[in-house]
C-alpha cells in the first residue's frame, strides 16, 4: 500500500502550496487593492484608521478651510471646517460612513500622509513613535472672491440654483468656486453617525441636489454668452471685423425650420449693424447668420479650441462628482452635419450647445489672457505636515483659441457691452469691465437661466468670472443676465481688484 | 504488495525514541502559545494579561501531562507531532482570548469562549491520555469495524433526533445537552476511518482482483463494496440532508483515498472525482446554498449580501499584509465568526502572511507526519487508519483555509485545533493520540528480527480479541 500513500504524499504537498500560494496572493498581492478605499469603500478596517487620523489641513491663503481637531472620543481626531457652507464644492466632505468628497477625496493621499511624497516623514515618525500625520494642501482660491461669490447666491434666496466660477486668466488659477443650494461638511463629518446618516439622506434625496457642484457637474445651454464663441470665430476664422456690417432686422429666416428672432422680438437697431454692435445689444438675428456664414467646422474648432469637448479639470473627481463635458452641437443621430436652423440656433447658444460654468469661465479668461486658455487648477501647493512645500502646480497652457489682435478687437466689444449695452449693471467706477449677459430658454414653460461672463480690468485682466443663477424663483420677465447674474460678477471682481 | 512486513526494519534502521527533542519542541511550542497570549494582552490593554500565571501554568501542566504519558506508553512515538498541536492549539486559545477581548469591550456581558475552550482542550487532553494508556495496541480496534461504522451512523442521525438537535446557522449539525452543544460529525469522522480501514483491509484482495471491468475500473463484486457503499452513502446522504457542505466533501474525499490505497487502484481516483464533478454541479444547479457558495467565491464583490463574510476576512488579511497588525491591535472581529470558522484570517490579520504560511506549515507537518507513520507501520489496518487520519486533517485543512481565503468555496468546517469548538478539539486530540499510538508500533524495534513476512497479504496474523 505504500505507492499510493506516496502518491497521496505528493497530492497533499500539492494542496498546502495552493494554500500557501493563494495565502501569498491574498495578502500580498492583492493586498493594496484591497486596502485601498477608492476600490472598496466598505473596508472599515482602512476606514476607521483614516477616519481616526490627524488629517492634514486645507488652507486658502494661510487660513484652514478643513482641519482636523483633537476629540474626545475614540477616534481621536473631528474633521472641521469652519465656513463650511460657503467653501463645501472646494473641500468636500471627509465622512466615516459615506466616504469622501471634493478636495478631501482627489487629495486624500496627502491630508492622509499616505501618498509616496512623504514617505520620509513616516518614516520618521515611525521611530519617534508619533502617529503619522498627513500633509496640508493649499488651494488657489481668494477667500474675498469666494465670499462675495457666495453671498451673492445667498442674496437670491437660500434654495436659489446657481454657481459661480471665477479664474484668475495668466494662470488658470480657480479664485472662487461656488454652488446653490449648498450643504454644510460639518453635517456629515460629525461623530455622530446617526445624525450624519440622516444629513446625507436628506441632501440625497433633496429635490434640488445641494450635493452637487453646478459649476462643473452640470451641462446647461449658455445661451448669449455663447455669442462670444459665435463672434471669436468671426473674427479669427473668418475675414470679420468689428465694424463689418451684419444683418440687424427683426427675423432671420433660414431656409427650413423656424426663423430666428431676437429676445423681444424687436430689430436690432436697423437692417444692418456693426458686429460690435450686434454684440452690445445681444442680437440674435446677426449671430444666427454668422453661425451660418462661419460654417459648422469653424464653430466646433473654434468652441474646442476654447476648451468644450475635453475634460481637463479632474481635481474635484470623486465617487459622485465628476466634471461634465461641455460640448457644441453634435449632429443628429444618422448624419454627419447639423441643418442649417440648427447651426443658426447653436450660434447663440442654444439647441444643444451645452456648458459648465467653468467652461464660460474659461472662454472669457482666454479672451483676457490674449486668446490663451490655461488649464484651471485648484490645487496651488502641497505641504508636508512640517509645512515644507512638496509640490507646487506650474500653470500650462491648454490651448490659444484665437490670436492676440483677435483677443484685442474682442475685449473691446465686450467692453462697449457693458459701457452701453446689456450689461450695464456689471460697471465699476474706475475699472473698464468686458462681459456678457446670456439669457438661455430651456424647456417651454420652464423659466430660462440666467447667465453672466466677464473678466476686468480690461487692459489688465486679473479675474475672469462665470455666473449662472438656473432658478431663482422670481418671474420670468425678471430673469435676465444683467439684473440677476451681472451684480453677482461685479462684486466678485471688485473683491478681487480691490 | 510483498513489503508491508519488513519496512520497519529496512536494512536494518531502528528508531530512535526522541523523546528529549520533544520535551525541547514543547517548550518552543508552549512559549509560542502563552507568548502569544501575553501578546494579546500587551496589544489591547497595553499590559500582560493578569492571569497569565495560572493560564500558562495549566498549559504547562496538560501539554507536559502528554508528554510524560508519551514517556510512559508510547515512548517510540513520533516526536513531531505533540509539539506542533500545543503550538496550534495555544495559538488558537490566544486568538480566541483576543476576540473575546473585543466583544467585552463593547458590551461588558457579552459571550466569551476562551475558558470554555480551554475546559475543552482538557477534556482532549484527558481522552488523548485515556487513548494511549488504554489502547496499548492500535490494532485492537480493528475488532470494532462494524460497530465503529454503526456508531457513526447514529452519531450522524442525532442532530436530526427532536428535541436535542440543534439547526445553527442553516446547518443541523449540532446537539444541544443542557447549555452545551455538539458536533457529533466531528466524532463520527474519526469512528469512520476505523470503521473503512477494517472493513477495506480485510476485504482488499477481494476488491481490487474480483469483479468486471468496465471502462478503467476493475468493478469489485457488490457483496465485497456493498457493505462500505451503504455506510458511506448513508453517512454522506444523512450530511446533505442536513445541510453540512464541508462534511460532505470530507467523507466522500476520505473514502475515495481510503479504497484508492486499500487497493491500489488509481481508476477509483477517476470514478471518484468524475462522480464529484457531477455531484457537485448537481448541487450548484439545484442546491440553493450551493449555488449561493459558489456565486459569492467566483465574484465577492457583485454578491456583497451573501459573501460579505468572505469580503470581511479578505479584507482582514489583507490588512495585515506580511507581518500582520500585531497580536490584539487589528480588527478581527469585525468579521462574523471571527472566532471559530473565520480563525485563520483573523491570525492572517495580526500575525500576517508569516503567520499563516507558519500555520499552514505546521498543518502539512501534521500531514506529512501521519502519512510517514502510514509508510513505516507494519500492518495494513495502521496504514489505512494513518492514511486516513492524514487525510481527513489534509482535507479539512484545505477545505476550511482554501474556503475562507477564496481558494474554493466557502464550506462550514471547523479548523483543526485553532477554532473554537468543544467537539472537533476533543476530537482531533483523540486523532492524535491515535496517530501517536500508530507510529510508537510503527517505530519500536521489532520484537524478532527474523519475522515471517512471506505471507502477511493474504493472511492477517492479528489477534482481533
Amino acid at each position: 500500500m505504500n505507492k499510493p500513500i506516496r502518491n497521496l504524499s505528493v497530492f497533499c504537498m500539492l494542496l498546502f502550496v495552493a494554500l500557501l500560494a493563494n495565502a501569498t496572493f491574498l495578502q500580498y498581492w492583492q493586498a493594496d487593492d484591497l486596502s485601498s478605499l477608492s476600490a472598496h469603500p466598505d473596508n472599515r478596517r482602512v476606514r476607521d484608521l483614516q477616519f481616526s487620523r490627524e488629517r492634514g489641513a486645507i488652507l486658502v491663503q494661510g487660513k484652514a478651510i478643513a482641519q482636523s481637531v483633537k476629540s474626545k472620543d475614540r477616534y481621536k481626531f473631528q474633521r472641521v471646517y469652519p465656513n463650511g457652507p460657503q467653501y463645501a464644492q472646494v473641500t468636500g466632505y471627509f465622512s466615516r460612513d459615506f466616504g469622501l468628497g471634493g478636495t478631501e477625496a482627489n487629495q486624500d493621499s496627502i491630508l492622509s500622509g499616505s501618498d509616496s511624497s512623504l514617505f520620509v516623514n513616516r518614516v520618521i515618525d515611525l521611530f519617534g513613535n508619533d502617529e503619522p500625520k498627513g500633509g496640508n494642501v493649499t488651494v488657489t482660491i481668494n477667500p474675498k472672491a469666494q465670499k462675495a461669490a457666495f453671498d451673492g447666491l445667498r442674496k437670491l434666496g437660500t434654495n436659489v440654483k446657481g454657481a459661480v466660477v471665477a479664474i484668475e486668466p495668466a494662470t488658470g488659477k480657480i479664485l472662487a468656486m461656488v454652488s446653490s443650494p449648498t450643504y454644510d461638511p460639518n453635517k456629515l463629518a460629525t461623530h455622530d453617525f446617526a445624525a450624519a446618516g440622516r444629513t446625507k439622506a436628506r441632501l440625497q434625496s433633496a429635490p434640488d441636489g445641494p450635493l452637487q457642484n453646478r459649476a462643473i457637474e452640470e451641462t446647461l445651454p449658455p445661451g448669449s454668452t455663447f455669442k462670444v464663441v459665435t463672434a471669436s470665430a468671426a473674427l479669427d476664422k473668418s475675414r470679420f471685423t468689428p465694424d463689418s456690417r451684419v444683418p440687424g432686422g427683426r427675423i432671420l429666416d433660414v431656409t427650413t425650420g423656424r426663423p430666428v428672432q431676437n429676445e423681444n422680438g424687436a430689430s436690432c437697431g436697423g437692417g444692418t449693424i456693426t458686429l460690435a454692435r450686434a454684440l452690445e445689444v445681444s442680437c440674435n438675428v446677426a449671430f444666427a447668420w454668422l453661425g451660418l456664414k462661419v460654417g459648422e467646422k469653424d464653430m466646433r474648432a473654434q468652441s474646442d479650441a476654447y476648451g468644450f469637448g475635453d475634460r481637463y479639470f479632474t481635481e474635484l473627481d470623486d465617487s459622485l462628482t465628476k466634471q461634465a463635458i461641455s460640448h457644441f452641437s453634435d449632429p443628429p443621430p444618422g448624419s454627419d452635419t447639423l441643418d442649417p436652423a440648427f447651426l443658426a440656433l447653436s450660434a447663440i447658444g442654444q439647441y444643444d450647445v451645452r456648458a459648465t460654468p467653468l467652461q464660460m469661465a474659461m472662454v472669457v479668461a482666454g479672451v483676457a489672457n490674449s486668446g490663451k486658455v490655461m488649464k484651471p487648477y485648484l490645487v496651488d501647493e502641497v505641504q508636508s505636515p512640517d509645512l515644507d512645500v512638496l509640490k507646487k502646480t506650474e500653470s500650462s497652457e491648454l490651448s490659444q483659441a484665437i490670436s492676440p489682435a483677435t483677443a484685442r478687437q474682442l475685449t473691446e466689444m465686450m467692453v462697449g457691452v457693458v459701457d452701453q449695452g446689456t450689461a450695464v449693471s456689471a460697471q465699476i467706477p474706475g475699472v473698464r469691465v468686458a462681459g456678457k449677459t446670456g439669457t438661455a430658454q430651456s424647456a417651454p414653460g420652464r423659466p430660462p437661466y440666467a447667465w453672466f461672463v466677464s473678466f476686468a480690468p480690461a487692459d489688465d485682466p486679473k479675474v475672469a468670472v462665470a455666473v449662472l443663477v438656473q432658478d431663482a424663483g422670481v418671474e420670468r420677465d425678471a430673469i435676465s443676465g444683467n439684473g440677476l447674474a451681472a451684480p453677482i460678477a461685479k462684486s466678485v471682481m471688485e473683491a478681487v481688484i480691490q | 504488495m510483498t513489503n508491508v512486513g519488513n519496512e520497519g526494519s529496512f536494512m536494518g534502521f531502528v528508531h530512535r525514541q526522541r523523546r528529549g527533542a520533544e520535551l525541547f519542541l514543547l517548550i518552543l511550542s508552549l512559549i509560542v502559545g502563552i507568548g502569544a497570549y501575553a501578546a494579546v494582552g500587551l496589544g489591547t490593554d497595553g499590559t500582560v494579561p493578569a492571569d497569565i500565571i495560572g493560564y500558562g501554568g495549566w498549559l504547562v501542566v496538560l501539554i507536559i501531562g502528554c508528554h510524560i504519558t508519551i514517556r510512559f506508553t508510547a515512548p517510540y512515538a513520533d516526536p513531531v507531532l505533540l509539539p506542533v498541536v500545543s503550538a496550534l492549539n495555544g495559538i488558537g486559545l490566544a486568538m480566541i482570548h483576543r476576540i473575546d477581548h473585543a466583544a467585552v469591550v463593547n458590551s461588558p456581558d457579552a459571550h466569551t469562549y476562551a475558558r470554555a475552550q480551554l475546559m475543552w482542550m482538557t477534556i482532549g487532553v484527558v481522552l488523548f491520555v485515556a487513548v494511549l494508556v488504554f489502547l496499548r495496541d492500535h490494532r485492537r480496534l480493528q475488532a470494532f469495524t462494524y460497530t465503529s461504522g454503526l456508531a457513526a451512523i447514529a452519531l450522524l442521525l442525532l442532530p436530526l433526533v427532536p428535541g436535542i438537535g440543534k439547526n445553527i446557522n442553516g446547518a443541523r449539525i449540532w446537539i444541544g445537552i443542557g447549555p452545551m452543544s455538539f458536533q457529533p460529525g466531528e466524532v463520527a469522522k474519526v469512528l469512520l476511518v476505523i470503521a473503512f480501514a477494517g472493513y477495506l483491509v480485510q476485504h482488499r484482495d477481494a476488491l481490487a482482483l474480483a469483479g468486471r471491468r468496465l471502462l478503467f475500473v476493475d468493478l469489485p463484486r457488490g457483496r465485497d463494496l456493498g457493505p462500505i457503499l451503504a455506510v458511506w452513502l448513508i453517512s454522506l446522504g444523512i450530511l446533505v440532508f442536513q445541510n453540512d457542505l464541508g462534511s460532505s466533501l470530507l467523507f466522500f474525499g476520505l473514502f475515495l483515498v481510503m479504497l484508492y490505497v486499500a487497493t491500489e487502484r488509481p481508476g477509483w481516483l477517476v470514478v471518484g472525482t468524475l462522480m464529484f464533478s457531477v455531484g457537485a454541479y448537481l448541487g450548484y444547479l439545484f442546491v440553493g446554498q450551493v449555488k449561493v457558495r459558489v456565486e459569492g467565491w467566483l465574484d465577492p464583490f457583485g454578491n456583497v449580501d451573501s459573501a460579505s463574510q468572505l469580503i470581511q476576512g479578505m479584507y482582514g488579511m489583507a490588512w495585515g499584509g506580511l507581518v500582520g497588525r500585531g497580536l490584539g491591535q487589528g480588527s478581527p472581529y469585525l468579521t462574523p465568526l471571527s472566532f471559530s470558522d473565520f480563525i485563520l484570517p483573523s491570525l492572517g490579520e495580526e500575525l500576517g502572511l508569516t503567520g499563516v504560511m507558519a500555520i499552514v506549515l505546521l498543518y502539512g507537518l501534521i500531514v506529512e507526519r501521519s502519512l510517514r507513520t502510514a509508510l513505516v507501520c507494519r500492518d495494513g489496518f495502521g496504514k489505512l487508519v494513518a492514511t486516513g487520519l492524514g487525510v481527513v486533517f489534509a482535507i479539512q485543512v484545505f477545505v476550511v483555509i482554501g474556503g475562507v481565503t477564496r481558494l474554493i468555496p466557502l464550506t462550514g468546517l471547523t479548523t483543526p485545533f485553532l477554532s473554537y469548538g468543544g467537539s472537533s478539539l476533543v476530537a482531533n486530540w483523540v486523532i492524535i493520540a491515535l496517530l501517536l499510538r500508530i507510529s510508537d508500533q510503527a517505530r519500536r524495534p521489532p520484537p524478532e528480527l527474523f519475522a515471517p513476512d512471506d505471507d502477511t497479504d493474504a493472511t492477517q496474523v492479528v489477534s482481533l480479541r
